[in-house]
């Protein structure tokens, strides 16, 4: 992974100084609420319903096992014993006091972490795919380029009062497990005809209020002028998108308004004068920045299918294990291995110090030191030897990570909703819980396969439940919580957005609901038909039907 | 006398900032003034006859493009944050240096805070002027939050990435 030079640490060296002087002078009361506002959000603090919230940066969602340690240390010394890893990659402390913040951030600079523009109008956290560098179907490692933006849009000195938040994400693979298409610009490698290498850029997709899925307004962007181009689209933001109305404020709303030609039109304008200026990337740099992505010193090994298959047959705990919760490696005798932060009864994606340091060992013997989170808030083991899989696998069930979900109706994407969070309209995890009970029996939940769940505590939508394959949206009803289910969206290559079912629901029914659409779906379907695939043959309706039959 | 930040020092300041809706009525003839956008394009002839300093300022929703071919008969262009989470004028000062070749003086009027003078800086202002319930000479401080960036902007023309040696 990427390792910062003296220039890099210094920079965020110099952040931990700001920032703690900002904070000295808001407890002061130098700097006023509104004035601080930005500043510390701008620093990943959000001031939540019971204590800050601190939101630490994992560029696109990368931890050595150092920084897994420094973060269970400061869940211990700062928080209440655990963090959150959240659908950005990033990770969360929900319980520090804010006169610790500089000193978090002090602790975080050791390890080259920071909580740089994690929250607020600014470019956030660049995301990809969590198998990048491993996966078989990739064109490109997503990875440099992410790196290369990161540095890019780190304390952009024009684009830190954007109208509104921006999201970007980079795919390098033929599947794109990165959701670029919902994001505000979306990055793909392609190449063209002669074999050089280039992106595809996405703008004005994004989910909240008003989810969209981006428009490709450029087909073949030459690498080199990756952050010219950027430069380009987000100028062209920060001059002409809104900022009359915060839930109109984000690019896409720009983007439709103008139409995606026109908007594709204006950035073209604007990058004709940026084209080949200084910021036109270099071979050297691209090298540089690439050397760090390296593959690790993989052994010469074999595929040990054989010795997997007999493993499997002598324990179904462990087939059933590795069928969900391993992928395929694009080096023979590896494997990626997912672990699932989605036990029943433990709110999605949190994890506690003492699990944070079980991850840190087990990386260092299984896995070269390096660890990813995922947007679906799990953490995944990238280079795993076959041969050491059974063993894994035990140690993951000791420490409660081998709960065989990935992917299935249990592997929920959850906000923290209303329990944490002082803008949700209702509580996420609860729900979630709830359903885990109720799908508890892992053959049924192995025979439903698979099914993206998302729940949102609100319209913000950080649950991404637009996106699910069921959605679950928290409502606010005359002060009381209720719950939109809607039915078929998806943040794969054919990225969908979800048809609301009907009328909300209480928190009470919600298992109640979602069992009667699972079994609609099962009587429905045809042999290996997911649900989503059974969901666009047949349509919205005989879901309607009944789910909302016994509700007179 | 409110005083401004430029050049990375306190002084008092010796224009007059004009109100938006300014008209030549009664306008010294030798006082330096910053006029608004619309007195510009309705009396420009007028404003360039007289003999004291002329500046013009810009609010948030004005474009620089506006004024590009007359930058010449400015000694001040003043760009207004009506609040300071309004990054519009960001683009605009790095347009004027970096597009236009825009000498003079890129002054942030408006609701002008410390902790933004670092990245203004980068783009191309030179003088600000911090609300008046704020000490400037706290504020001076905030210029040198960092010294080393990552891209290139007003005043850096080579991103990091061409200057860094290992």
């Amino acid at each position: 992974m990427y390792v910062y030079d003296q220039y890099d640490q210094h920079i965020i060296e110099s952040r931990v100084k700001q920032f703690r002087d900002q904070t000295r002078r808001y407890l002061a009361g130098e700097l006023s609420g509104e004035e601080f506002r930005p500043l510390r959000l701008q620093n990943g603090l959000y001031i939540q319903r019971y204590a800050p919230m601190l939101r630490i940066a994992v560029p696109y969602g990368l931890l050595s096992s150092t920084q897994v340690r420094k973060l269970a240390q400061i869940a211990r010394d700062y928080d209440k014993g655990y963090a959150h890893i959240s659908t950005r990659q990033n990770v969360q402390f929900n319980w520090p006091e804010l006169e610790a913040i500089p000193d978090i951030l002090g602790e975080l600079a050791t390890v080259q972490m920071h909580a740089i523009q994690t929250s607020g109008n600014c470019i956030r956290n660049t995301t990809t795919d969590q198998f990048a560098g491993v996966a078989a179907d990739e064109l490109i490692d997503p990875r440099p380029w992410c790196e290369i933006i990161r540095q890019w849009s780190t304390f952009h000195p024009e684009f830190a009062y954007l109208p509104r938040k921006f999201k970007i994400a980079v795919n390098g693979a033929v599947s794109d497990r990165a959701a670029i298409e919902v994001h505000d610009v979306g990055l793909e490698a392609v190449r063209n005809d002669a074999g050089e290498l280039g992106f595809r850029v996405s703008v004005g997709g994004g989910l909240g209020r008003t989810p969209i899925v981006g428009s490709f307004i450029n087909e073949f962007l030459p690498w080199q002028h990756l952050l010219s181009y950027l430069d380009a689209i987000l100028r062209v933001y920060n001059r002409y998108g809104r900022r009359d109305n915060k839930f109109k404020a984000r690019i896409k709303i720009l983007v439709k308004a103008l139409t995606p030609e026109v908007f594709a039109e204006k950035v073209a304008a604007e990058w004709a004068h940026l084209q080949d200026g200084p910021t036109t990337l270099t071979d050297a740099e691209v090298q540089r920045v690439s050397q760090f992505f390296v593959d690790p010193s993989y052994k010469a090994l074999e595929d040990q299918s054989a010795v997997l298959a007999a493993l499997d047959a002598e324990h179904p705990g462990f087939a059933r294990w590795r069928a969900r919760n391993t992928v395929a490696h694009k080096k023979p005798g590896y494997v990626a291995v997912t672990l699932s932060l989605k036990p029943t009864g433990v709110a999605p994606g949190d994890v506690t110090d003492k699990q944070l340091d079980a991850i840190a060992d087990l990386a260092d013997r299984y896995c070269f030191g390096e660890v990813r989170n995922s947007h679906e808030q799990n953490i995944i083991f990238a280079d795993v030897e076959q041969s050491q899989l059974f063993q894994l696998w035990g140690e993951l069930r000791d420490n409660g990570f081998a709960t065989p979900n990935i992917g299935l109706l249990t592997d929920i994407i959850c906000c923290p909703g209303g329990d944490f969070c002082s803008l949700a309209n209702a509580k996420s995890i609860p729900i979630a819980e709830a359903i885990q009970r109720r799908f508890d029996d892992l053959d049924y939940l192995f025979d439903i396969g698979e099914v993206d769940l998302n729940i949102s505590g609100c319209m913000n939508a950080c649950g991404h439940h637009h996106v699910g394959h069921i959605g679950i949206l928290g409502v606010d009803k005359k002060g009381e919580e209720f719950y939109q289910v809607s039915l078929g969206g998806s943040a794969s290559r054919d990225a969908s957005l979800g048809k609301i079912l009907g009328p909300s629901f209480a928190q009470d029914d919600m298992a109640d609901v979602i069992e009667k659409v699972i079994k609609v779906y099962v009587e429905q379907r045809t042999e290996d038909e997911r649900f989503i695939d059974t969901y666009r043959r047949i349509g919205i309706d005989p879901f309607k039907e009944r789910v909302y039959a016994a509700n007179h | 006398m409110q005083r401004i930040i430029k050049n990375n020092q306190v002084i008092d300041e010796t224009w007059h900032l004009l109100d938006k809706d300014a008209t030549l009525d009664g306008l010294s003839n030798c006082d330096d003034l910053i006029v608004p956008l619309q007195l510009w394009r309705d009396h420009g002839h007028a404003l360039k006859a007289r003999d004291g300093g002329l500046g013009v300022w810009l609010d948030a929703d004005e474009q620089v493009e506006e004024i590009a071919d007359d930058l010449a008969h400015f000694q001040v262009i003043a760009l207004n944050f009506p609040n300071f989470a309004d990054g519009r004028h960001f683009s605009s000062a790095r347009l004027l240096r970096e597009r236009y070749g825009y000498k003079g003086e890129v002054r942030a009027i408006g609701d002008v805070l410390r902790d933004q003078l670092f990245f203004m800086q980068r783009c191309g202002f030179d003088a600000y002027a911090i609300r008046p319930d704020r000490d400037p000479y706290e504020a001076l401080e905030s210029l040198n939050d960092f010294d080393e960036v990552y891209q290139a902007a007003a005043d850096q023309p080579q991103p990091l990435f061409r200057r860094r040696q290992s």
